[in-house]
């Protein structure tokens, strides 16, 4: 098992290092003067000049990259033009609430879109199986700011059954204090029951937002391997010896199609980071897309760069735990190594 | 299907290849036919891109201070904004700059995919090596978020929202056409091309190219909706294409703040035109995928 995230860890670190390159030349190899952009659209020649010295502009391409690389490595990802502060610190305080948020929708459509795609694999061709792929085209047209806009009309402007859209807690209340930066988990650690479902009234529409987009990837895959596995002689043999179909679905076939979709989660992660961005601005969800989007409005580059590291890095590591579960899953692949 | 032309049958052989795809085809579409209602709405979609501007019944940008947020009505079908500008208008005469958008986008991948993906399955070693690693380093960004960060960069133009759509896709492009080229590597039309004196790169460019044209054709249409997408969700969070021009993101995000104060015209058509326009290119990449490779439907 070590052996096998060590070998792993290996494979992250040239894609780290082709991350950071390619957000290194997003910022200075392209067209336009880094310069004049930071000096702003009032300063004239002679600020720019300075302004080109202080950043080191006039150095060397390689030079700027050593510099930017020793930058990171005392986890310095500069300053926002528009609040002063450290991204480092921005982004590390809203990390949670995208995090939280982010979770929070897949848990809830893992939970959905497995047993749809269980049921439409062991009853194929029936409405179960129909309702299922239909599902599943629909869920990858959906826009997801779409979506979302629909669930605050529906549920906020003509039932009334959520509260307003505007960040993870209402007003009234109080954040939790912070252990885990989870609003959900943080207050049931507290016991405080009445914050938990004032939290849990808030992350319910963004979440099922996200639910709702990740679904039908999720829903194809499961389907496809059950159905790939069904098909098996292991699966074959376990139903000839009289073993009852509940058994041989859920022990026999289930544990071995769900090595397909776990594999997929890296997929399912790369748009839900995105997607996040996106819902996070529909519903004022004080996360790190948000302070993306507001910096990006503002033109503001160092949070917007700091934001797609994070991001990469972020999801690289996803991609890395990904991996070992598939290992602690499923044997085979331990024994490869 | 566009072997034909390339391969040295003579007329009869050729029509009746022709004959028997077209059958192919009719097959698929009666065995399917959610692909022939998209079929139809895709020429619905690329006549409201021709000719949408010409027809519709109010300037898109005019406003009309005496008709503001109004809901929808025999007047204006699909309500007003705002500005009292009509939303039915706005939303056909987008379909224009996002079918642009969503093209030149899969175009512009298409060609640098295409080719890259070509050549490394073609060359193998460095090639396949230089461009297997730009693709890995792509897809270790969250896509969008990339997306992002490049028009964050480059500037906040339509151009190069287009140049990001095509940048995110470009591993998809590269997998296919990798794939692809490397099983027909040594096939034996590639050698006897290459017995009767052809240069690699025409091999590339006329032999094997117009054979995986099929699979590309239909990694071409499952790869528009998400280009239209990804450029609408560029518009919504303000990058990209600028107000009062209609775009379907844009609009969405203009209708966003009425939303709550139930004004849901504003937000829901664009919204809807997106989707259905979406939608319809998914089922389109299906239903092509069933024609050109029947073993990979799920």
């Amino acid at each position: 098992m070590l052996t096998l995230i060590s070998r792993r860890m290996m494979l992250v670190i040239p894609n780290l290092i082709g991350v950071v390159i390619i957000t290194f030349l997003l910022t200075r190899a392209l067209p336009g003067d880094p310069a004049a952009y930071f000096a702003g659209p009032a300063a004239d020649k002679q600020a720019i000049e300075q302004i080109r010295v202080k950043l080191g502009l006039d150095k060397p391409l390689i030079v700027q990259f050593g510099r930017y690389v020793a930058d990171l490595g005392h986890l310095n990802l500069g300053n926002s033009l528009t609040t002063g502060q450290p991204v480092l610190t921005e982004i590390k305080n809203r990390l949670p609430a995208s995090a939280e948020l982010t979770l929070f929708g897949l848990i809830l459509s893992m939970s959905i879109a497995v047993p749809l795609g269980i049921l439409a694999a062991v009853k194929q061709g029936s409405w179960i199986d129909h309702t299922c792929r239909v599902v599943a085209t629909a869920g990858v047209s959906l826009p997801v700011f779409f979506t979302g806009l629909l669930l605050v009309y529906v549920f906020y402007f003509l039932l009334g059954w959520s509260p307003a859209p505007l960040g993870r807690l209402d007003v009234f209340f109080s954040p939790p204090p912070q252990i885990t930066g989870f609003y959900l988990v943080d207050s049931l650690l507290n016991r405080d029951l009445s914050t938990f479902r004032a939290a849990l009234s808030q992350l319910l529409l963004p979440g099922l937002t996200l639910c709702i987009f990740s679904l039908a990837p999720i829903t194809r895959m499961t389907r496809a391997s059950m159905l790939a596995v069904l098909a098996s002689d292991f699966v074959r043999t376990a139903s000839a010896s009289g073993l009852d179909s509940r058994t041989v679905i859920l022990t026999y076939a289930f544990r071995n199609a769900m090595l397909p979709v776990v594999t997929t989660l890296g997929m399912v992660f790369s748009f839900l980071l995105g997607a996040n961005v996106l819902v996070e601005k529909v519903f004022a969800w004080p996360g790190i897309g948000s302070y993306a989007v507001e910096a990006l409005i503002a033109s503001d580059f160092a949070p917007v760069q700091g934001f797609v590291l994070a991001m990469a890095i972020l999801y690289v590591l996803l991609n890395l735990i990904i991996d070992v579960l598939y290992g602690i899953i499923d044997p085979r692949v331990r024994l490869e190594t | 299907m566009t072997d034909i032309s390339l391969s040295p049958h003579g007329a009869a052989a050729a029509k009746a290849q022709s004959n028997s795809i077209f059958r192919h085809a009719r097959y698929v579409v009666a065995e399917n036919p959610v692909t022939g209602a998209a079929f139809g709405l895709f020429i619905l979609i690329a006549l409201c891109a021709l000719i949408g501007p010409y027809v519709v019944p109010y300037d898109p940008l005019a406003s009309d201070t005496s008709a503001t947020l109004a809901s929808p009505s025999f007047k204006h079908w699909f309500g007003t904004d705002q500005l009292g500008r009509d939303i039915f208008s706005r939303v056909i005469v987008a379909t224009r700059l996002d079918f642009t958008i969503a093209i030149s986008s899969v175009m512009l991948v298409f060609a640098m995919g295409g080719f890259a993906g070509i050549a490394a399955g073609f060359f193998g070693g460095w090639t396949d090596r230089i461009v297997g690693r730009i693709s890995d380093t792509i897809m270790a960004f969250p896509l969008f978020v990339l997306a992002m960060g490049i028009v964050a960069a480059l500037g906040n133009t339509v151009t190069n929202i287009v140049l990001a759509t095509a940048i995110v896709n470009f591993p998809l492009y590269v997998r296919v056409a990798r794939a692809e080229a490397n099983v027909r590597r040594d096939a034996g039309f590639v050698q006897a091309a290459r017995l009767s004196g052809n240069g690699d790169f025409r091999i590339l460019l006329m032999h094997i190219l117009p054979n995986i044209m099929p699979i590309m054709m239909v990694q071409i249409s499952l790869t528009m909706g998400y280009a239209i997408l990804n450029a609408a969700g560029l518009s919504f969070i303000g990058l990209g294409v600028r107000p009062p021009t209609p775009e379907w993101g844009i609009m969405v995000a203009e209708g966003a703040g009425n939303i709550i104060s139930g004004e849901w015209w504003i937000a829901l058509f664009p919204g809807a035109a997106l989707m259905i326009a979406v939608f319809c290119f998914n089922l389109l990449g299906d239903g092509l995928r069933d024609l050109v490779d029947p073993q990979r439907r799920t």
